[in-house]
């Protein structure tokens, strides 16, 4: 009997350090922004910069860091777009994930860009949209709805992103 | 209780502490410069000689012998 109660207990308290661990793994990720949902209210999340104006105007809202060069490889382009689509509500929204702000601003004192450009300093904006890459970009409507979200970036990936953020231009 | 399964638990209960997943925002650390293994050819050439002398008898780096340190 006392066998068989010290083993029942001993189950009881594996089950529960195993859900633990479980869950320390798994860090209970946020659910991520996903397409189709509203883009929350950025001014709550304590970004260092000057956050413009995104009402009215399709978004590109870029996470990026200057250790990631995927990220740096994108910004001639994004800067291109910026130039090209500005005057028709266009805008690019790049968003640091650095942890430190002079690895940013030595990024940009080499490659000027004429886009905001903020730094989420305590990494609580990026970690509510959950991202799994780096970079991850979103691309929001005139209505502030996220219509695509699109991980990485390639070579190959501007002529398809370009012609998603003009057809969203074009749709009233 | 059993010391084994006392043991056990308390393994289980550190692993938890222990493990964390990295998330990719936070990979700074991990692409800064000296994090590269082979960010200097000399120190490299250095490190794997070293290696395979010492861990020669678990097939370090594919180079038979008997780890003995020989140069």
């Amino acid at each position: 009997m006392k066998t068989q109660l010290s083993r029942r207990s001993f189950l009881r308290v594996s089950v529960l350090a195993g859900a633990s661990l479980g869950a320390g793994q798994t860090g209970l990720r946020a659910a991520g922004w996903a397409e189709s949902a509203k883009l929350p209210a950025l001014g709550e999340f304590g970004l260092e910069g000057s956050l413009p104006s995104l009402k009215g105007k399709v978004v590109y809202l870029d996470f990026w860091a200057s250790w990631c060069s995927p990220c740096k490889a994108s910004f001639p382009i994004l800067q291109k777009w910026q130039q090209e689509l500005a005057g028709k509500g266009f805008t690019v929204l790049a968003i640091s994930v650095d942890e430190k702000a002079a690895d940013m601003q030595d990024f940009l004192k080499k490659t000027a860009v004429n886009f905001p450009v903020v730094r989420d300093a305590a990494q609580k904006l990026v970690a509510a949209a959950s991202i799994k890459t780096m970079p991850t970009s979103f691309l929001i409507d005139r209505q502030g709805s996220i219509r695509h979200v699109h991980q990485g970036f390639r070579r190959q990936d501007e002529k398809p992103l370009f012609d998603q953020i003009t057809a969203l231009l074009g749709s009233a | 209780m059993n010391p084994f399964r006392l043991l056990l638990l308390l393994s289980l209960a550190g692993l938890q502490v222990a493990c964390t997943t990295v998330q990719p925002w936070q990979r700074g650390h991990l692409a800064d410069y000296t994090m590269r293994p082979d960010r200097d050819p000399l120190t490299g050439s250095i490190a794997e000689h070293v290696w395979f002398t010492r861990e020669a008898f678990a097939g370090g780096k594919g180079i038979g012998g008997g780890g003995c340190g020989c140069n």
